[in-house]
């Protein structure tokens, strides 16, 4: 450091001398920041770092093949010839079934893994008592999840009846590598030996399962390798692979998209707290006005003096930052507790110097590049304010015409959209964030300019002397009310688009169950098992809501080519060429579908025909496939080819708990295809339902059911878990709003502390004072948290109808409790942070002459 | 009315305890006109502000039309004050953010009274101002804020007024003009004036000099008239 840099230093830091810990806590606006980007940044570092460590654990083997249906004679072949040349080959099968114990009431839905011996290769599963996952390949027992044991009143020793066949429940499920903990709320896992399986008489025709074979290979063998030499094999039986490296870059691909996300929130909480800092500069370089002054006529140019208070909020934001990035390391360290079950690894918190450094960087960096704009502010004080308190600085000039401050204005802009790239990953999302930031804080400035001007307007000479000065405080000269409505506004709209947008997603899952009225449903029923079905649901006197058959089958060709020519053309997507489709045929479309192009069936279309049968696609779909209306599409029905002419297309609301289909063919196309069917009905008394849940799974062992109510509770269960995560970034946000509050008060302090001075001398009363300060606060409150609240209309609206595709409904009460909570709190902070304005004597009138 | 007998006010300081005002006594008629004199730091502001009721005394009492200020809370004194009492500062003391015609209003709404901006434009019209209303203090000459200052005092006809130096920041002719209408509004109206200046030459308008020496008064004399 050169002698003038050391002379400035030393000067910053006696100037700082009396103001130190209040700087330092209008600093902690960039601290809360910095401690939300830390703690995201370090706890993702931690789970990529764990994934990678962790991934063979993670797929218990090299290579994994898995198909949706057993595995054909060409893939079965592949395999011995492979586990013939010393590669070890595990086997295991996923399906979902119910699960009955004697004396439970109900059967429960689980997710029954079958596995061969040897599975997984890498990893264990940790089981209570220890040890006896090694001793399922021996007899007919089962390892459960502890959570079904509780719902069905089960323990350890009793039978479970999986299917026709019975097993002894041994121990419970522990640690299972790669599952993820929320994963089992939908269906409880259930693990039994593979050679069981055919007992069950579970896999049935049209029954969904995943069948998976895991190979180990050689030390130093690249599975792509594998793969690549028996790739036609793979191809031609629809057979998807996975590898040690997929499982890791899709896993980490899942946890940067949420990084991601969660990094934009704390962000934005940096963002707004840089609009604290810089309005703590602001009221900070006003109170030093004597001081500056003297300053200059002892012969500082403006130029010492920007640098002397530069270098006084570099450190100072250094500090807030380093203070910022030890918070975050400590959420850091709860996070994996947080996002217990959602995360597929176990977390191992450790100390990422590059997230730390990364935030610590970005935290001064936002507090310098904020806090320049107000500090500029130091030029205009003349040094004839030293000899005369009324002396004016030199006039604010505009912008345009005043290059540093423009310069300043640009850095400031600049920072923001490339912090943003940065943090969003692409150059398109980083624009679209900062246009949208800036878009809310511009609507919120200009709303603020509009309350001033509004606020001039209205008032009238007859309202109560204290609600007139208040209200005339929000458009007087020096008024706060563009720097409270731009940090309070933001804050109310961002906790209020969060909530509104989740909200919205449930209410969605609700609705549905309303409207299709039912709560029950048995599906994989067999051709030959539907009466008996439909007169147990009879019986119980409930109503069938809804019968569907359900057809699997594959697509053989569109038009004239074969899927596996069509797969070599990039306009159509290989997932919707290769998949199983389940699809139905009806006369009518149900209330989740709309037709968006094309005509309904007619009377004609579901006649007897040789010809092409008419289909209605969703529109998605047919743009992934590539298809439009008159296209023709062959379908492979277990093994017999059926033509097909798209006749029509429908926009599909998936998310509603009933039946919705890909594909629906006209009446009797299908209606002597093999088929499942499915049954809605709905009991409304719990003990009728599990009765009748029951009686249908003693019967049919095959049949599965599920219970509505057990679906939304694992849903909110997992919406719940994710809002957490959320909830906790967004509390940063609105901590850092109320810091930004409170160093928008202390802005326009010294002229309250004189004016309330000033008004106790003429002979205001301390209730008066109190009252004219709290009709202020209390509007601002509320044209904030009003600004902010339908700005929040506005962006969870096009969240839900952009990225979500589904309607918005706003909601009243919740917002209106939200916005009183913002008016209470602007209120109390307000008040609290003017205590000196109560407590001074008038006397300081007199001194301060 | 103004009464004070005993009047002592300390601070600590330093760990010490500082006597500014020793045991002052006088009485001040209505109608008088008084300056109270001294040099730096001889009291004189403490003095007013004791007077005035913005501070309360160690010891001793001031009684202002028979009330004791020390007695009185806070808020007693504050409505007493917009009752009774104006006041003129050097430095002229107007809200920055308020117009001339809101500060001169001020003090007639805090006591809730109607039409006090009517009241407040007839006041700026008596001292010259009329078309000053709707501008800011910071738009104002020195001058011309302290009329604004003085005619704020005046607003709700005050009992007494208290001046601190209030020419003290005008040059001698816009001060003179000032002093003049304090003379005219002492003469018309029977507003008692307690002047606190160190200007010798200005303490001789009044009628009245009390003089002030480390605390203490040290003379109290009528001027002939």
């Amino acid at each position: 450091m050169s002698a003038r840099w050391r002379d400035l230093a030393r000067l910053a830091w006696r100037d700082s001398r009396t103001a130190r810990s209040r700087l330092l806590l209008y600093m902690s606006a960039i601290s809360l920041g910095v401690a939300a980007l830390v703690a995201i940044d370090s706890y993702s570092a931690n789970v990529v770092r764990s994934i990678r460590e962790q991934s063979r654990e993670l797929l218990g083997g090299d290579l994994s093949l898995s198909s949706r249906t057993a595995f054909p004679p060409s893939v079965d072949s592949l395999l011995d010839t492979l586990q013939r040349g010393g590669i070890p080959v595990g086997r295991s099968t996923t399906f979902t079934s119910m699960a009955l114990v004697p004396h439970a009431p109900a059967p429960r839905l689980v997710q029954v893994n079958a596995v061969g011996p040897h599975v997984p290769f890498y990893g264990t599963i940790e089981t209570d008592p220890p040890g006896r996952y090694a001793e399922l390949q021996q007899g007919h027992t089962v390892l459960v999840d502890g959570s079904l044991l509780v719902e069905l009143n089960a323990k350890l020793g009793d039978s479970l009846s999986l299917g026709s066949a019975r097993f002894a429940i041994r121990g419970t499920l522990q640690n299972v590598p790669g599952d993820v903990g929320i994963a089992s709320s939908l269906g409880p896992r259930v693990y039994i030996a593979e050679k069981w399986v055919p007992e069950t008489k579970l896999l049935v025709f049209g029954s969904r399962a995943q069948y998976d074979a895991l190979l180990k290979l050689p030390a130093g063998t690249d599975p792509k390798t594998v793969v690549n030499q028996h790739q036609p094999t793979i191809d031609s039986a629809h057979v998807r692979t996975r590898t040690v490296q997929d499982t890791e870059r899709s896993l980490t691909y899942d946890i940067q998209q949420l990084d991601r996300f969660l990094g934009v929130v704390a962000l934005v909480a940096l963002l707004l707290g840089g609009v604290g800092v810089a309005s703590a500069i602001r009221a900070y370089i006003e109170e030093k006005r004597d001081p500056i002054a003297v300053l200059r006529v002892l012969g500082a140019t403006s130029r010492q003096v920007l640098a002397v208070y530069l270098l006084e909020t570099g450190v100072l934001g250094l500090a807030g930052a380093v203070v910022g990035a030890i918070l975050g390391v400590a959420a850091q360290m709860a996070l994996p507790h947080v996002a217990a079950g959602v995360v597929p690894v176990t977390v191992v918190p450790r100390l990422e110097p590059r997230a730390i450094g990364t935030g610590i960087a970005i935290g001064v960096w936002v507090a310098v590049i904020f806090a320049l704009l107000p500090i500029l502010g130091v030029r205009r004080i003349s040094p004839l304010e030293a000899i005369r308190h009324d002396a004016a600085g030199a006039p604010v000039r505009r912008i345009l015409s005043d290059w540093p401050r423009l310069l300043a204005f640009v850095a400031l802009a600049a920072s923001v959209v490339l912090i943003a790239i940065g943090r969003a990953g692409n150059v398109r999302r980083g624009i679209a964030m900062s246009a949208g930031v800036g878009a809310a804080l511009v609507l919120l400035a200009i709303a603020a300019a509009l309350v001033a001007r509004v606020t001039r307007r209205v008032l009238k000479e007859h309202w109560p002397f204290v609600v007139r000065q208040g209200l005339a405080n929000l458009y007087r000269p020096a008024n706060q009310t563009r720097a409270v409505m731009l940090a309070l506004g933001f804050g109310a709209f961002l906790m209020s688009t969060l909530y509104l947008v989740q909200r919205n997603l449930l209410a969605r899952l609700t609705a549905s169950a309303v409207e299709t009225r039912a709560n029950l449903a048995f599906f994989d029923v067999q051709s030959d098992q539907v009466k008996s079905v439909d007169s147990l649901i009879r019986a119980a006197r409930a109503p069938v809501l809804q019968q569907v058959p359900i057809v699997p089958m594959r697509i053989a060709a569109i038009g004239s080519r074969s899927v596996s020519d069509a797969l070599h053309d990039s306009r159509r997507a290989s997932w919707a060429l290769r998949r199983e489709y389940r699809s139905s045929y009806r006369d009518t479309l149900i209330t989740s579908e709309k037709l968006v192009a094309g005509t309904w069936f007619n009377a004609a279309d579901t006649a007897a025909r040789s010809g092409p049968w008419p289909i209605s696609l969703d529109a998605d779909l047919a743009a992934d496939l590539g298809v439009t209306l008159g296209d023709t599409i062959t379908w492979d029905v277990q093994g017999v080819r059926i033509p097909s002419i798209v006749k029509n297309l429908r926009q599909v609301t998936w998310a509603r708990f009933e039946p919705n289909f890909f594909v629906i063919f006209a009446p009797r196309a299908l209606a002597s295809a093999p088929q499942t069917t499915v049954f809605l009905t709905r009991v409304m008394d719990p003990t009728a339902r599990a009765a009748l849940q029951r009686a249908v799974v003693v019967h049919d062992p095959n049949v599965s059911t599920i219970d509505l109510a057990l679906i939304q509770q694992a849903i909110d269960g997992i919406v719940d878990k994710v809002s957490i995560a959320i909830r906790f970034m967004a509390l940063f946000s609105v901590a850092t709003g109320i810091l930004v509050l409170l160093s928008a008060v202390a802005a326009a302090r010294r002229q309250r502390l004189r004016e309330g001075v000033l008004l106790k001398t003429l002979g205001a009363t301390r209730a008066q004072i109190g009252r004219i300060m709290l009709s202020e606060y209390t509007v601002l409150g509320l044209l904030s948290a009003a600004t902010g609240l339908v700005l929040s209309l506005g962006g969870a609206w096009a969240l839900m109808h952009f990225l979500f595709d589904s309607p918005f409904s706003p909601a009243g009460p919740p917002l209106a409790v939200l916005a009183l909570i913002i008016v209470a709190l602007t209120a109390g902070v307000g008040l609290s942070s003017s205590r000196d304005v109560f407590a001074e004597t008038p006397m300081a009138a007199l001194r301060e002459q | 009315m103004l009464v004070v007998r005993q009047l002592t006010k300390s601070y600590p300081s330093g760990g010490r305890t500082l006597t500014v005002l020793h045991d002052v006594s006088f009485t001040i008629p209505d109608g008088a006109f008084v300056a109270i004199v001294g040099p730096s730091g001889s009291g004189k502001t403490t003095l007013l502000g004791l007077l005035a009721g913005l501070d309360t005394p160690t010891a001793g009492s001031v009684l202002l039309d028979g009330a004791e200020l020390g007695t009185l809370s806070e808020d007693a004194r504050a409505r007493l004050r917009g009752e009774k009492v104006g006041f003129v500062f050097q430095s002229f003391q107007l809200i920055p953010t308020l117009t001339a015609a809101e500060n001169i209003a001020v003090p007639l709404e805090l006591r809730g009274m109607r039409n006090a901006g009517v009241r407040a434009r007839t006041l700026l019209d008596r001292i010259g101002l009329a078309d000053r209303a709707d501008h800011l203090p910071a738009q104002l000459s020195g001058g011309e804020q302290q009329r604004v200052a003085l005619a704020r005092a005046f607003a709700n006809a005050p009992r007494v007024l208290f001046a601190d130096e209030p020419t003290g920041n005008l040059d001698s002719a816009t001060g003179d003009r000032i002093i003049q209408l304090l003379e005219e509004l002492n003469r018309e109206s029977g507003t008692t004036i307690v002047l606190v200046t160190h200007d010798t030459a200005l303490a001789s308008r009044a009628k009245r000099i009390i003089r002030l020496s480390d605390g203490a008064v040290v003379d109290d004399r009528e001027l002939a008239a």
